[in-house]
């Protein structure tokens, strides 16, 4: 993996002192202190060394994870710079706690060709202060008819492809993308969502659709195209990673096939668990995304995957847009909600805290090492030698979501006013204090 | 002032009208109670009341009807309110303007009620939210129509003179129909017993959890009804998967003339109009002793009489 | 004033209404909801008691024909108004409570013009507290009870107010 950051000055030496360790990637948990020595996690031997200064940094009470990384992130640049760019998503990240963040391609132009990919990584280089993995797409144009330049844009380092936003529809055409793409061991990402099921579905469809009157959007429509990405990834034996699993069934489907050993995976987004379809009953666009707020028995079922591993990957599908956009028509509205800055928060208070799903340690995990093996990076370990990139978290700091202080551009967030215990208080890049409390 | 009831906040004190789901059983009869007075207007030899005098009313149209708006803007007019009129094509939301921003301009113009019919549901409610005047839902989506659930109320307590209790069979296009939903749930707080009958493509058994029955053999409710309130079936929004024909429509859900047989004497038949002659109800049918069919326009009138009253009433 | 007062008061004005209108067939008494009503259904029986006469009543809603709707953060009810029609030709006695600004009776007589053009319009009202606002006087008065504007009449009637009956002046 190519740094997106330039190492700090030579010879900068950082330790934080007294900070609970968790470095899944090494078995650790302990308490610890972890030093720093020229941007990378060093011994704390070296740091004994006469240094010409050490920056002393105190965790006691706090957790010292490796950096986090969100896998699923819409920055908006380019064409949407309205929305959000490089630069404030990448704010908004650090401000969330996030070291390593995964965008995706569904900008203007889409991200489906070398040159865009490159201009995107210019563009982090030159403004985001964490690091920015550019996805590319599957299909030109995400139009789901030919294949984008897959092998380009692999040369173009791009850690995965997906048309997220959009789904292939043709499953020979998934088939050839999922076969081509595993010649580079390029990871394929999906948003599961079968068209002619879903049509102009905006909200789940079930009760409060039934009630409201506002147009349907199954269950099924996610489940039929997480089964195909299953029989498609044991045909071509490559890994499928299904984005922001919704439903009940899909963790069914998911549950059976991890367990015959398919290359298969699953990401859980914050509002999916913390939110259900009756929020939309005041027809506020902020509720509104894709795949929709489900139903309780789906959130249920989400928590046990959580819960069984069925569900590996925690990740915000941070998706900004500007007020203007939002403040129209509930079906008239485009699909989506910010989550950077409010993800972790969500999910220690409720997996942790409040339903005790995980431990601490798990969701270090799933927002670690988990996606790192999932997408080939060297990133989410605290191992000697490793990049310093390093998230301090108070699991027990008790806040208020304040959208009014949001580093992101967008506002969009259902959880304006929610009180949530436990949050990051530092994020560390390359060894550098990108944003703290 | 012996006019004015110690208990009139208590009884209303809304500027909107958004929906039947929203409103107490007690909020319900009381604009049915407020419309009895209105109705008695009509029989005046001036029809005309100044209740409304130097207010504005905008029936903003943004999905065309002719029925519903002229309905309005009679009432309006009969509360001596001033009317204007906008529809889709005159509206700047065709040339790009956003509701939000239209609605700001019709407000800034000082309208003290909009009368909002809109394609999305919810529409109304996002106004309503956003602006001081009274916003008055005349038909938002597949969500509610809730004056033509209170005229249907209406008509309902009025030939039978109770609503608790009775059997009402709604017929039709469940799923799109927005005059449904309003039905469902201002029948349901007023007791009555609902039975939702049509194709199962169109009738969403979710339905059920509000507590009313589903059946998709009309001649098995038919005997048993107090009223059968059948919904137009449009064939512009259907689409060809929800059901293969019109005819096969009517052959299994249309209320002809044999079928109108299995009715008890004093089974109210009712239409919101406008009826598919041959289609959702025989022509004979529709124009029979039991049809209701012009009260319900009648009636129409004094609900949205009351409805812009209770609403536009209030000094706001 | 008690109970009794105010039956001598009302029968005392139920006669006054026989002497002056010799054809009490033509007459109705159209009562304003709701204690007017209640003081024209006892005048009625008065007549009744004394001329054999089943007089008209009637009940006539001002709630709609009101000049301060939209200007009060208070809606009055409105009720439906009865009134045997057509009216042409009768004599329309307006029957009320307390006589105040005359703003009320202005509304009562709208609201009757809206029905028909009666051959002459009178007012009885129970009490008459002064400070009218227009140019408005009662033809039959059951009793004038001088107050300050900051003063309250209350009137109790025990068929609308479930009270015995009473009328008396106080201030807040």
């Amino acid at each position: 993996m190519k740094r997106a950051r330039a190492l700090p000055d030579p010879m900068s030496a950082t330790i934080i002192r007294n900070g609970r360790v968790i470095d899944p990637a090494n078995k650790r948990d302990e308490i610890v202190d972890l030093a720093i020595v020229d941007g990378r996690i060093a011994d704390l031997s070296a740091i004994r060394n006469p240094q010409s200064e050490v920056e002393e940094i105190d965790a006691k009470g706090l957790v010292v994870a490796p950096g986090l990384i969100d896998m699923h992130v819409h920055l908006r640049e380019p064409g949407f710079s309205h929305k959000e760019t490089i630069e404030s998503g990448a704010r908004a990240a650090a401000a969330g706690g996030f070291t390593t963040i995964v965008c995706m391609p569904n900008t203007s132009p889409a991200a489906d060709n070398p040159s865009t990919i490159a201009w995107i990584k210019d563009r982090a280089a030159e403004t985001g202060c964490v690091n920015v993995l550019p996805t590319s797409a599957i299909s030109k144009d995400l139009a789901g008819e030919e294949l984008a330049p897959i092998g380009s844009l692999k040369e173009a380092s791009v850690v995965a492809i997906t048309d997220d936003g959009h789904c292939v529809q043709n499953h020979e055409l998934m088939r050839r993308a999922v076969e081509y793409a595993r010649m580079f061991a390029l990871p394929v990402l999906d948003h599961c969502q079968d068209y002619n099921l879903v049509g102009n579905g905006v909200v789940h469809e079930g009760y409060w659709s039934t009630l409201l009157g506002l147009p349907g959007w199954p269950a099924a429509g996610e489940e039929a195209i997480v089964l195909r990405n299953i029989l498609l990834a044991e045909l071509c034996d490559h890994h499928i990673h299904c984005q922001h699993v919704s439903a009940a069934g899909s963790m069914r489907l998911l549950r059976e096939a991890r367990a015959r050993g398919v290359k298969i995976s699953g990401e859980v987004c914050p509002h999916h668990i913390a939110l259900t379809d009756e929020s939309i009953q005041n027809f506020d666009t902020n509720f509104k995304m894709n795949p929709p707020l489900r139903s309780q028995r789906d959130v249920d079922a989400l928590l046990e995957g959580i819960a069984d591993g069925t569900l590996s990957i925690l990740a915000s599908d941070h998706a900004p847009h500007a007020e203007f956009e939002k403040e129209v028509e509930f079906d008239a509205a485009p699909f989506g909600v910010v989550g950077l800055e409010t993800e972790l928060g969500i999910f220690i208070d409720l997996l942790v805290h409040k339903h005790g799903k995980i431990d601490i340690r798990r969701l270090i995990e799933m927002y670690t090492i988990e996606p790192a093996r999932l997408l080939k990076i060297e990133a989410g370990t605290l191992s000697s030698g490793a990049v310093a990139d390093v998230t301090l978290i108070d699991p027990n700091l008790e806040w208020a979501v304040k959208i009014d202080t949001f580093q992101s551009a967008s506002r969009n967030s259902p959880f304006n006013g929610w009180k949530l215990k436990g949050r990051a208080v530092r994020t560390i890049v390359s060894g550098k204090t990108v944003w703290k409390l | 002032m012996n006019v004015r009831s110690p208990d009139m906040n208590r009884r209303w004190n809304r500027k909107d009208l958004l929906g039947l789901r929203e409103l107490s059983a007690d909020e319900i009869n009381f604009i049915l109670e407020t419309a009895d007075a209105f109705k008695q207007v009509g029989t005046r030899e001036i029809k005309k009341v100044p209740a409304l005098r130097g207010k504005t009313l905008v029936n903003f149209f943004v999905e065309p009807s002719t029925r519903t708006r002229t309905s309005f803007e009679l009432a309006a007019s009969r509360l001596s309110a001033d009317v204007i009129n906008i529809s889709a094509s005159t509206s700047s939301l065709t040339k790009g303007e956003t509701l939000k921003d239209t609605a700001k301009v019709l407000e800034a113009n000082h309208a003290d009620i909009i009368v909002l019919r809109h394609s999305s549901a919810g529409a109304p409610q996002f106004l309503a939210q956003r602006l001081k005047s009274s916003v008055i839902n005349a038909g938002d989506g597949a969500h509610e129509h809730p004056t033509q659930g209170l005229l249907d109320l209406y008509t309902i307590r009025e030939k039978r003179e109770r609503i608790d209790n009775l059997n009402v069979v709604i017929v039709g296009d469940i799923l799109f129909s927005r005059v449904a939903r309003s039905n469902i749930f201002g029948l349901l707080k007023l007791g009555a017993r609902v039975t939702l009958v049509g194709p199962s493509t169109l009738v969403p058994r979710e339905f059920e959890k509000l507590g009313v029955s589903i059946s998709h053999k009309i001649d098995n409710v038919l005997p048993d009804a107090d009223v059968v309130n059948l919904l137009r079936i449009q064939h512009e929004r259907q689409r060809k998967e929800y059901f293969p024909s019109i005819g096969e429509y009517t052959q299994l859900f249309g209320l002809t003339k044999e079928r109108a047989k299995l009715l008890k004497p004093d089974c109210l038949i009712m239409h919101p109009g406008p009826i598919n002659r041959g289609v959702e109800i025989d022509s004979e049918v529709a124009d029979g002793l039991q049809s209701v069919i012009l009260d319900q326009v009648t009636n129409g009138l004094a609900v949205r009489m009351a409805v812009l009253y209770l609403c536009g009433g209030i000094s706001t | 004033m008690d109970a009794a007062a105010i039956q001598r008061a009302l029968r005392r004005v139920a006669h006054e209404i026989v002497e002056r209108n010799p054809d009490l067939r033509s007459v109705v008494l159209a009562g304003i909801p709701s204690r007017g009503v209640e003081i024209a259904r006892r005048m009625a029986e008065f007549i009744r008691a004394s001329e054999k006469i089943d007089i008209e009543t009637g009940i006539v809603d001002v709630a709609m024909h009101r000049d301060d709707v939209g200007a009060r953060a208070e809606l009055p009810v409105v009720r439906a108004s009865k009134l045997p029609l057509p009216l042409e030709g009768r004599t329309l006695i307006i029957v009320d409570d307390v006589l105040y600004t005359g703003r009320t009776v202005r509304a009562a007589m709208d609201a009757i013009s809206s029905f028909g053009r009666p051959a002459r319009i009178q007012l009885a009202a129970l009490i008459d507290r002064g400070h009218r606002e227009l140019p408005i006087r009662a033809d039959y008065v059951g009793k004038n009870l001088p107050s300050a504007a900051s003063e309250k009449v209350r009137v109790r009637l025990e068929q609308t107010d479930g009270e015995p009956d009473a009328v008396w002046l106080f201030k807040e």
